[in-house]
């Protein structure tokens, strides 16, 4: 269904266009104009990129808004393809790009915006000395993420994600806050890189096998004749570039370097927004092209095991980590895991449960990222252990913490609750409450941690960090530092105590998306859409329909509502904070629990686990890209069989 | 005759750039080996995109009823070319700067410091 009126049509177009152009602009006219036009433009086009999103969520409504770029719809060419449905390279029924945007997508398109928007505010005090560059490659990185999620068209998609990717390797690389880490934006280059060739290589097959690249064809040719064991292969090849960028395992080791080093800002925008990405293009991809072509409990296994590895592997790094941008990432992994749950059931439910978490993942992450930022820039330090007590009476910041915190248990109100009380419902209607409990581990072990760390901080509760050492094991490994780690660290930021107001400008853009996700926990039409969102982008022969016969009669769809405040979503919430309390409390006063025999036996029992895990986690460059292969062959085999 | 000759090459490409990046000891070998791999992915497409006996998809001066080798994949491999030589620039700029600040090149020397933000 297009929706009437030119400039709806055309509002997918200009989400891509007005920001690009502007990235253009800025980075033209950066070096002849003062700083604060560049931060002025910037965020105004960041503000207008959110309000036509916000827009586009309206009128998509129960449909889809479908726009040919140049006019190239099918019919131009007169149908020059003939039959064609035999496969070959022989017969294109179109020439021409699709942008589909239905409601989902413009949801994911305004989380883009929202974070860019309050990634760039934030940045107007946070990066003092910057270059127009960084405004122009922020605006370029929101052209990407929103040309990705709006494509109809697999190369097109290819491409942005390109873009997307270099945007981030050029951002993450920029302005290094880690100088230990300033080879992340070279290890986040070269593994999406290798994994989006992959993906490549799978669009590749694919238009091989169907002579087309517009997914709803595609996903035509792909039911006309029996799929064998070349489109399971172009399927898992398909998506390890987007598992890639969704920070599954074991394709998640960048994120965590990535995300320590990049500047803060652009992290929440990481991790926010481009990572989901790479969950909603598994979810697009299997619904459009192959559901009903490839074997549905082998994908819905393999999705819903990576899912729930992914979420625990993330969770437990978390809690073992110090350095809080790092435990940030970890905890972005564990939640990404729970999403691809949601995704992992295939249905109308699941992804819809799974996009809500998207979502409030964004607006719970983000802030806790900017909050790391305010950390870093006060005290020169994102060491959880150097900061004890550092924060005591500074609740502007703290505040930031302790709802975000909160927020990753999916308290209500908060966030993420909307997306985890349905994902919850659907895991378990889907009859895997396993998946349920992972879905509470999770939550409670990345709450209880950003809490440990907020009540450190904070508090200066707990036993003090830096006084221990008597009771840490001997466990240093063979292979010591390398003596070049001595190198002077350089301060990127200035560490010399900075004003209220200030701080009060930096905080600002974190309360602005703790209010989106407070919005998104409690405003019912918010329910409705997202409801309506997953019914729509579960219609396959809708979209379908909506791009190939245009002029097809399309009723507009209304999802079945869940009541997002079930008696057991409120219990499972209640047991996902009190095990986060636990977690965060045991992390405190650990020394005195080690001491307790239970304790002891229980420390005992864990170390080898996270000791592996840890062993796992200081891979290098070259391991990170044999863990990927590895996972690519994985994948083919288990799809392709 | 040979028509799965190009798949072949495209593959064992591929296979050459993934192992050298696998076993790289110096950065710009690593881009230069990811290079290798991205080139796989074009004579992949140029051969899913080749027709027998096809010319060149220039219609001004051959008749319409001409076969063609494919116009579509060409676009694309060009493409990607493009995004392939932006993102090699983009992560030689990198390494030049890892070399200046780091003094070294080696990835396997530029561990993640992972292991001293241990809790």
């Amino acid at each position: 269904m297009s929706a009437p009126g030119g400039l709806v049509e055309q509002l997918p177009v200009l989400l891509v266009v007005v920001p690009l152009g502007a990235a253009a602009l800025v980075a033209a006219l950066g070096h002849w104009t003062p700083r604060l036009v560049a931060d002025a433009v910037a965020v105004l086009v960041a503000a207008v990129a959110s309000a036509g999103a916000a827009w586009l969520v309206v009128e998509a409504g129960g449909g889809r808004v479908v726009t040919w770029l140049s006019g190239w719809s099918p019919g131009v060419l007169g149908g020059t393809g003939g039959t064609g449905s035999s496969g070959g390279t022989g017969g294109h029924e179109s020439v021409g790009i699709v942008l589909v945007a239905d409601r989902t997508a413009a949801m994911l398109v305004l989380a883009a915006g929202v974070l860019v928007l309050a990634g760039l505010l934030f940045s107007w005090r946070y990066l003092e000395e910057t270059s127009a560059t960084y405004h122009a490659l922020m605006l370029l990185f929101l052209a990407a993420l929103s040309g990705f999620a709006l494509a109809g068209d697999l190369f097109d998609a290819f491409v942005w994600f390109e873009l997307m990717g270099a945007a981030a390797y050029a951002l993450a690389g920029m302005r290094v806050e880690e100088p230990r880490s300033i080879f992340a934006a070279v290890e986040l280059g070269v593994v999406n890189t290798l994994g989006a060739s992959l993906t490549l290589v799978g669009i590749t097959l694919l238009y091989a096998r169907t002579g087309e690249l517009a997914l709803a064809y595609v996903g035509e040719r792909l039911r006309a004749q029996p799929a064998d064991a070349l489109v399971g292969f172009a399927f898992a090849l398909l998506v390890v570039g987007a598992l890639v960028k969704a920070a599954v395992v074991p394709f998640h080791f960048w994120t965590a370097d990535a995300e320590a080093a990049a500047p803060t800002p652009v992290c929440a925008v990481l991790s926010g927004a481009m990572v989901s990405m790479g969950v909603y293009a598994v979810a697009r991809w299997w619904r459009v092209a192959f559901d009903g072509v490839l074997p549905h409990a082998t994908v819905e296994h393999l999705l819903m095991v990576l899912g729930a590895v992914t979420a625990l592997v993330g969770a437990v790094m978390c809690v073992y980590q110090r350095h809080v941008k790092r435990l940030l990432a970890y905890s972005t992994i564990s939640h990404m895991g729970v999403a691809m749950l949601g995704v992992g059931l295939l249905d109308e439910h699941g992804t819809a449960a799974a996009v809500a978490y998207l979502l409030g993942h964004a607006c719970t992450k983000g802030p806790l990222f900017l909050g790391s930022g305010v950390l870093l820039n006060r005290y020169g330090t994102v060491d959880e252990h150097a900061l004890f007590g550092q924060g005591r009476g500074r609740w502007l910041t703290g505040s930031v913490f302790v709802l975000g915190g909160l927020g990753l248990a999916g308290l209500p109100a908060l966030g993420l609750w909307w997306g985890k009380a349905t994902l919850e419902h659907a895991l378990s209607v889907a009859g895997a409450p396993w998946a349920v409990a992972v879905v509470v581990a999770a939550g409670a072990l990345t709450s209880g941690s950003v809490l440990r760390l907020t009540a450190r901080v904070f508090l200066g509760l707990g036993a003090d960090p830096r006084a221990r050492g008597e009771g840490e094991e001997p466990e240093e490994p063979e292979e010591a530092e390398e003596p070049e780690e001595a190198e002077e660290p350089e301060e990127p930021e200035e560490p010399e105590p900075v004003g209220y107001r200030t701080i009060a400008l930096m905080v600002a853009p974190a309360w602005l998306l703790l209010a989106a996700g407070a919005a998104l926990a409690l405003v019912p039409w918010v329910h409705r859409a997202g409801a309506t969102a997953g019914a729509v982008f579960a219609d396959r022969q809708g979209y379908v329909d909506a791009v190939l016969h245009p002029d097809r009669p399309h009723a507009g769809l209304v999802g079945h509502e869940e009541t997002v405040w079930t008696g057991s979503g409120l219990a499972l919430a209640g047991l996902t904070l009190v095990l986060a309390l636990l977690v965060a409390a045991a992390a405190l006063w650990a020394p005195r629990l080690r001491a307790w025999p239970p304790g002891r036996v229980a420390a005992r029992a864990v170390r080898p686990v996270v000791g592996g895990l840890h062993q796992v986690h200081r891979a290098d460059l070259p391991e990170q890209v044999a863990w990927l292969l590895a996972g690519a062959a994985v994948l083919a085999v288990v799809v392709g069989r | 005759m040979l028509s799965w000759l190009p798949y072949a090459v495209a593959g064992w490409i591929f296979l050459v750039g993934c192992y050298g990046l696998v076993t790289s000891r110096h950065l710009v070998h690593t881009v230069v080996c990811l290079n290798v791999v991205q080139s796989s992915t074009y004579l992949l497409l140029l051969a899913v995109g080749w027709t027998r006996g096809g010319t060149a998809p220039i219609f001004a001066d051959i008749g319409r009823s001409r076969s063609v080798t494919d116009p579509v994949v060409q676009a694309m491999t060009l493409t990607d070319i493009v995004v392939g030589a932006a993102v090699t620039a983009l992560l030689l700029a990198l390494t030049v700067q890892i070399a200046k600040r780091r003094g070294t090149v080696d990835p396997r020397a530029l561990r993640s410091f992972e292991q001293e933000s241990e809790e």
